[in-house]
């Protein structure tokens, strides 16, 4: 009997690290139902946007206020950390704070862990008066009604709670060492939770074990089911903004790709000796597919950029056809590459592995083409996003579908591009015609 | 009384065996939309007095395909591209300069992977360049004090990270540069972008070149300095929505310099 709580402790954290796992091989097969995407140059820079975009947060502080608040929590978030190694290994081996033999360095660790909570609880209250009672517009959007408002509380919620519970078990510990209790020796610094020490004064060292035990055990239990939670949440990114931010677009940001299978057609045209009625060879490939009109036309960074968006709106606030009442929204466009993307995959589990065609797709029964064509590609999204994610990329490649597959362009584009092909200016002017204005006064 | 605008075709530089300097790229805006025109010619003028050897493609030029693609048009736009690349390649042009950031992008960094490789400048640097190597001066002459707002392109500010070249020679004018409340990496589309010039835009609340207008009326400009003949339009269209075009021009860079130089 002595044992059954490090066997239970055991239990608990390998059914949480072991659905996580099973979460995480989810969540790579997922991102990889979407096309290949060479990015393995110029591996300098990519370690360097990591190092100070998702590290070093350098595009949260272009918004000072929440950018700051941010920071606290991130700092927090990691440092804290540490602690759970601590917890993790007492409840392995029955011990009780195990690293207390560092001494003073442990004083000043616990002590700084302290005073981390105290401003994350902070932070995060602030977090939570933006989003519901200040209530900030670009929380406010359409794609944020139902679950990702609801998500974007619950994970304030239990970051509060968790807080909460590693203060009060440190103030119950400081209040049994002052007591001299049985296996409670002196440890750590509490420069926190020992100012709530008055509130915890006059119970009895059984009812402080209670607490103590309670909290500390409720403390790691959230802590697994926040790491379990992460999945089914925008609150992905604090993992997914690592391999997000090295895989980011380098080159500028007005450079679009072409598409190879567009260049091998033109090529085709262009060349003199090909043979247009020829048989394509035996072994002949079907022609790619132009443009995406669900998430396996996109490619694994789009699908990765849709599983880090964490729905900040930065992005949406940024946005020229957003700001002017447009349906566009481009942080809709990632929840929904995101929630297709989800479907897709549990139809693939629901079918052993197969994807049953569904009747459904990524294009109109997500996105509409009118949010497409209002895009300005002016990049602001792009730029907004603190963690790299390029929405205009998935716009453009949902354009080219409507174009190039399905001749589906409003029809005053249609004219320009009648006339691009006929004249060479997106207007009905005569190429023979393009120097007149040298002559004229 | 300017005298007769200098505008030398490659096809003459290629009889002759000479080389210039640079190649103007006009673009189709540049070519055919009467406001642009203006542009086109001030840019040319400024072009003349410094002495610069350019020419021109002319009737050999056609739209870089960058609207084409912007709308999803990929086929049209390799199309134009690969005619134009072919063109450029005969004549072996090493440097090009343009007047627009659309095409500026475009033959920049799309035309490479085709095997288009040219040193390709805004027509902002090219001036600028000028100005530093002293093959033009510049006094600010009627510029001299004016509030002047600069409203940057999406295409040479955050597609391509050039914001100050622009701006400096604005400062060189002796104006006063104010700066609106988006401006460089924040600055906000005139909403002619993406192929949006050339269709009515989605339903909305509001006109995007309005918005972009109330921010640039916002900082009380005397005028609004642009760097694209398509921004041109749209802020010269906001202007004129808001009734303000008795107090406020939209001009583009290279007129403002040209006027400055009475040329």
């Amino acid at each position: 009997m002595q044992y059954l709580p490090n066997v239970i402790f055991i239990i608990l954290l390998f059914v949480g690290i072991g659905f996580f796992v099973k979460n995480v091989s989810r969540l790579k097969r997922n991102i990889f139902l979407g096309k290949e995407a060479s990015l393995i140059d110029n591996k300098t820079q990519r370690w360097k946007n990591m190092a100070m975009i998702a590290l070093g947060q350098s595009k949260m502080v272009v918004r000072p206020i929440a950018g700051a608040l941010h920071i606290i929590v991130y700092v927090g978030f990691v440092i804290i950390n540490i602690e759970v190694l601590e917890i993790i290994l007492d409840g392995i081996f029955g011990t009780h704070r195990m690293f207390a033999v560092l001494g003073p360095v442990y004083d000043f660790l616990i002590g700084s862990f302290e005073v981390l909570a105290l401003l994350v609880i902070v932070a995060v209250v602030i977090f939570w008066a933006r989003r519901n009672v200040i209530k900030l517009k670009r929380f406010f959007k359409p794609e944020m009604k139902g679950w990702p408002k609801n998500d974007g509380n619950m994970i304030l919620y239990i970051e509060l709670v968790l807080m909460v519970l590693f203060l009060t078990m440190n103030g119950a510990d400081y209040q049994l060492q002052q007591l001299g209790a049985d296996h409670y020796a002196a440890a750590g610094a509490f420069p926190i939770s020992s100012m709530f020490a008055p509130m915890l004064e006059g119970m009895s060292i059984a009812s402080l074990v209670l607490l103590e035990r309670s909290a500390w055990w409720l403390h790691i239990a959230g802590i697994l089911f926040f790491l379990n939670y992460l999945y089914y949440s925008k609150h992905l990114h604090i993992l997914l903004a690592f391999p997000n931010t090295y895989y980011g677009k380098l080159t500028p940001k007005g450079q679009f790709k072409n598409l190879q299978s567009v260049t091998d057609e033109v090529k085709m045209m262009m060349d003199p000796d090909a043979d247009p009625y020829a048989e394509p060879a035996e072994d002949a490939t079907v022609p790619d597919k132009f443009g995406a009109s669900d998430v396996q036309d996109l490619s694994w960074v789009q699908l990765l950029n849709a599983y880090t968006c964490t729905e900040c709106g930065r992005c949406t606030s940024e946005c020229p056809a957003n700001q002017t009442g447009k349906k566009l929204s481009p942080r809709k466009i990632m929840m929904d590459t995101r929630d297709r993307l989800e479907e897709v995959g549990k139809n693939i589990d629901a079918n052993n592995g197969e994807f049953k065609e569904d009747g459904k797709q990524l294009l109109n029964d997500y996105i509409t083409p009118e949010e497409l064509w209002a895009c300005t590609s002016c990049n602001a999204c792009v730029e907004a996003c603190p963690i790299s994610i390029d929405p205009l990329s998935i716009i453009m490649d949902m354009r080219q579908y409507l174009v190039m597959e399905q001749s589906a362009a409003p029809t005053d584009l249609n004219n320009m591009m009648g006339n691009i092909e006929n004249n060479g200016a997106p207007w009905p002017f005569n190429q023979m015609d393009r120097l007149n204005w040298s002559k004229e006064s | 009384m300017a005298s007769e605008l200098k505008v030398p075709t490659m096809a003459e530089f290629y009889a002759s065996g000479t080389v210039p300097e640079v190649l103007f790229w006009v673009g189709c805006a540049g070519s055919f939309d009467d406001r642009a025109k203006k542009i086109t010619k001030a840019f040319v003028k400024i072009l003349n007095k410094a002495k610069v050897s350019f020419a021109v493609l002319g009737t050999e030029e056609s739209c870089t395909g960058d609207p084409a693609k912007r709308a999803g048009n990929e086929f049209l736009f390799q199309m134009q591209a690969v005619t134009n690349i072919e063109v450029l390649n005969a004549y072996e042009i090493k440097k090009i300069v343009t007047a627009c950031p659309h095409c500026f992008n475009t033959i920049k960094n799309e035309y490479p992977g085709l095997g288009g490789n040219y040193e390709v400048v805004h027509h902002t640097q090219f001036l600028k360049d000028l100005l530093s190597e002293g093959r033009i001066s510049m006094e600010g002459g009627t510029f001299k004090g004016k509030r002047i707002t600069f409203h940057d392109p999406c295409y040479l500010g955050r597609a391509n990270g050039v914001y100050e070249a622009p701006r400096d020679l604005i400062r060189k004018l002796d104006a006063e540069l104010v700066e609106m409340k988006s401006c460089k990496q924040r600055g906000l589309c005139c909403g002619a972008g993406g192929a949006q010039m050339f269709k009515e835009p989605e339903k909305g609340d509001k006109d995007v070149n309005i918005e972009r207008t109330e921010q640039a009326l916002e900082t009380k400009p005397e005028i609004i300095a642009a760097g694209c003949p398509f921004c041109n339009t749209m802020m010269t269209d906001g202007v004129k929505n808001k009734e303000k075009e008795d107090d406020v021009a939209v001009m583009d860079i290279a007129e403002m310099i040209a006027a400055a130089e009475d040329l």
